[in-house]
């Protein structure tokens, strides 16, 4: 009962004094309010990176061979360091082959769906005699559209037989084709063009036509655009001169297959017997999922680090409340002791202030929360994923800005409590 | 006034000092016998430092005297705790101030509700009790309205409705009428005799001037911290 006439009384001297309860509050507003917008962009940016990662396959298990850690760094002779143990770079021994790889597929092959390579050659353009076109090359096998989706225009993609052939074929995106043909259609299908890679001139015939994608990490909109090119495994092992072999591919897991990680870790196991004798290199995979998750936690790590820094404006806000409140004692001294004579105790009183500055920190962390939700989705808009604030961090604020006003309230409204009535009544 | 003997104020050698062991120690009241009874209406008349003030806040339970005894309604207020000592004010004791004090931005209604709610009454029985004594002092049109809409006498009007708010036995008026015109200051005084006569109020008030002070049935002159005349007066009798 008391309660209710308390916030009463705490909305009248709030509203008036209008001005000067608004600036109070504004340090509860800007602290909540920053705070609110900081989680909206941190779970916006989640969105993103989960999205971007679901478009990269969360099914695909990516191994590679890793230098092995040097555990011996100093021998017993106290000469030898570890690192000289290899040479330190990747020979064709170190390589994972073929073989490995049908075995692999064979052990498990209710789980696999496809392996995926690719061997990334570099920056290349391309040349039919009249116009040219920046393309990225690289060379892929079979398995590898299972990993990367593309959407195919015209013609066919890279088959195992262009690969076994050691065909000299190329796909190139719609974006190359317009610069090198200025149009897109059948007609472009086994043309000719030039690569110039390394001073060296190779051809190609245009096998297929895909369509390409701009994604939220690159998004380049100028007509002379690199785009990715592919040709087969073979080809692109040729033109390196590399060894026979691969440092890193792609599992990409049958559907239905629960445990990714577990399976990524059944991977490892049955290819660590090839390595048992490496000295310089291990097998070493990863999951999409893995490396989402360490990406959640760093947002999650910054996204807490900056809502520390905005919690101590809060912090600020939350003075003024009790200056505020200080002043306001002051002015109602009078009252106060009027209050006392008319039969009010102590925690009556007490309560009175701590209700009046709790409704400050209430409305200010209110008017927060609609202002974290309007930065946070203007944020969220130029990220391009939209997402509401999340419902923890509204509880948080409100519960967090009632706090403040305990906290802060509790010292002017205990001191209000304990005035000596007589004194009190005397003030001017 | 109704003639009963029984004692509602009992002071005995009150004694009160301000700045107590501190080298400009000052000793206000020394040593005030008084003895009120029930029903009566008394009037302490002093110079300004005469030490009324001081012993009205003592009789009010506002301050506790540093020696001496003070028995209220068989209380013994030297004895009683600070929560103890607020239920005292809010129950038994109607203060009247000089300046008013109603609470600013609240209606008269809130201001008469005030003591009530401290009490714990429910709202119903507040504002139904609020109104009676709004009405009992004339200001029923004027439940409504917040003390910067009312004139000084006006004001006092309402806040002798709150005094009243849970019937306590004894009213204490500092100086009610020191701000108010004459007329004004008037009807304030005839309001007291109609709570002295009609609702069987003891009434202490504190003022300065002879002509107030003559319509009480007593008259008690302090001067310096003491006592130093009681008289009778015919006027009210």
């Amino acid at each position: 009962m008391l309660i209710i006439e308390n916030i009463k009384i705490a909305f009248g001297a709030l509203f008036s004094n209008k001005m000067r309860s608004l600036l109070t509050m504004l340090g509860i507003i800007i602290g909540i309010g920053s705070v609110i917008a900081i989680m909206t962009v941190s779970e916006s940016l989640g969105g993103v990176v989960s999205d971007s990662f679901q478009d990269m396959g969360a099914n695909n298990i990516t191994v590679g061979i890793k230098k092995r850690e040097q555990e011996e760094s100093v021998r017993a002779d106290g000469m030898k360091f570890g690192a000289a143990a290899g040479s330190g770079s990747i020979e064709e021994k170190d390589l994972v082959t073929d073989e490995m790889l049908t075995g692999l597929k064979q052990t498990f092959q209710d789980k696999i769906d496809a392996v995926a390579i690719s061997e990334n050659i570099g920056s290349c353009t391309a040349n039919n005699g009249t116009a040219s076109a920046n393309i990225l090359l690289s060379g892929i096998n079979d398995g590898y559209f299972a990993s990367s989706k593309i959407t195919l225009l015209a013609g066919r993609r890279i088959k195992a037989s262009d690969i076994e052939g050691n065909k000299r074929v190329i796909m190139i995106s719609d974006k190359a084709a317009k610069n090198l043909f200025n149009s897109i259609n059948e007609n472009i299908l086994c043309q000719k063009i030039a690569i110039n890679y390394n001073g060296k001139y190779e051809d190609f015939y245009i096998t297929g036509i895909y369509k390409y994608e701009e994604n939220t990490f690159s998004s380049d909109s100028s007509s002379n655009i690199t785009t990715a090119a592919y040709i087969p495994l073979s080809a692109a092992k040729e033109l390196l001169h590399s060894y026979e072999g691969y440092s890193q591919f792609t599992v990409v897991t049958a559907q239905g297959t629960e445990d990714i990680s577990l399976f990524a870790e059944e991977i490892e196991q049955y290819l660590k017997p090839y390595y048992i004798n490496n000295e310089d290199y291990e097998i070493s995979s990863s999951t999409m999922e893995s490396m989402a998750e360490s990406m959640y936690e760093m947002i999650d790590t910054i996204s807490i680090a900056i809502s520390f820094i905005a919690g101590i404006s809060l912090l600020v806000g939350g003075i003024g409340v009790m200056n505020i409140m200080m002043v306001s004692i002051t002015e109602r001294t009078k009252e106060i002791g009027t209050r006392k004579a008319l039969g009010a105790r102590n925690s009556s009183i007490r309560l009175q202030f701590i209700t009046e500055s709790v409704i400050l920190c209430l409305i200010g962390g209110i008017l927060g929360i609609i202002t974290g939700f309007i930065l946070g989705a203007i944020a969220a808009g130029i990220l391009g994923y939209q997402v509401a604030a999340p419902l923890p961090a509204i509880i948080f604020s409100v519960g967090f800005s009632m706090a403040t006003g305990v906290f802060f309230g509790y010292y002017p409204a205990n001191k209000a409590a304990k005035m000596n009535p007589v004194e009190a009544l005397r003030y001017e | 006034m109704q003639k009963e003997n029984k004692i509602i104020i009992e002071l005995n050698k009150i004694v009160k000092k301000y700045y107590v062991g501190k080298p400009n120690e000052l000793e206000i009241l020394h040593g005030i016998d008084l003895q009120v009874y029930k029903g009566e209406f008394i009037s302490i008349v002093g110079e300004s430092g005469s030490g009324k003030s001081t012993l009205m806040n003592i009789i009010g339970a506002l301050d506790k005297p540093d020696s001496g005894s003070y028995n209220l309604e068989g209380i013994d207020i030297c004895q009683a705790k600070e929560k103890h000592l607020s239920e005292i004010r809010g129950r038994r004791i109607g203060f009247i101030f000089q300046t008013y004090n109603l609470v600013a931005r609240t209606t008269a209604r809130a201001n008469v509700e005030l003591p009530m709610l401290y009490r714990g009454l429910p709202k119903k029985e507040r504002q139904s009790r609020a109104e009676e004594l709004l009405e009992l002092v004339g200001m029923k049109d004027r439940i409504w309205h917040k003390p910067e809409e009312l004139s000084g006498g006006q004001k006092q009007r309402v806040a002798i409705a709150r005094a009243m708010a849970n019937n306590p036995g004894i009213l204490l008026a500092d100086e009610p009428t020191g701000a108010l015109d004459s007329q004004s200051g008037r009807k304030i005084m005839d309001i007291f005799h109609r709570l002295n006569k009609e609702h069987g109020k003891t009434i202490i008030l504190i003022t300065h001037s002879p002509e107030l002070a003559s319509e009480t049935g007593r008259i008690v002159t302090l001067c310096d911290g003491r006592i130093i005349n009681v008289r009778r007066s015919g006027a009210a009798c």
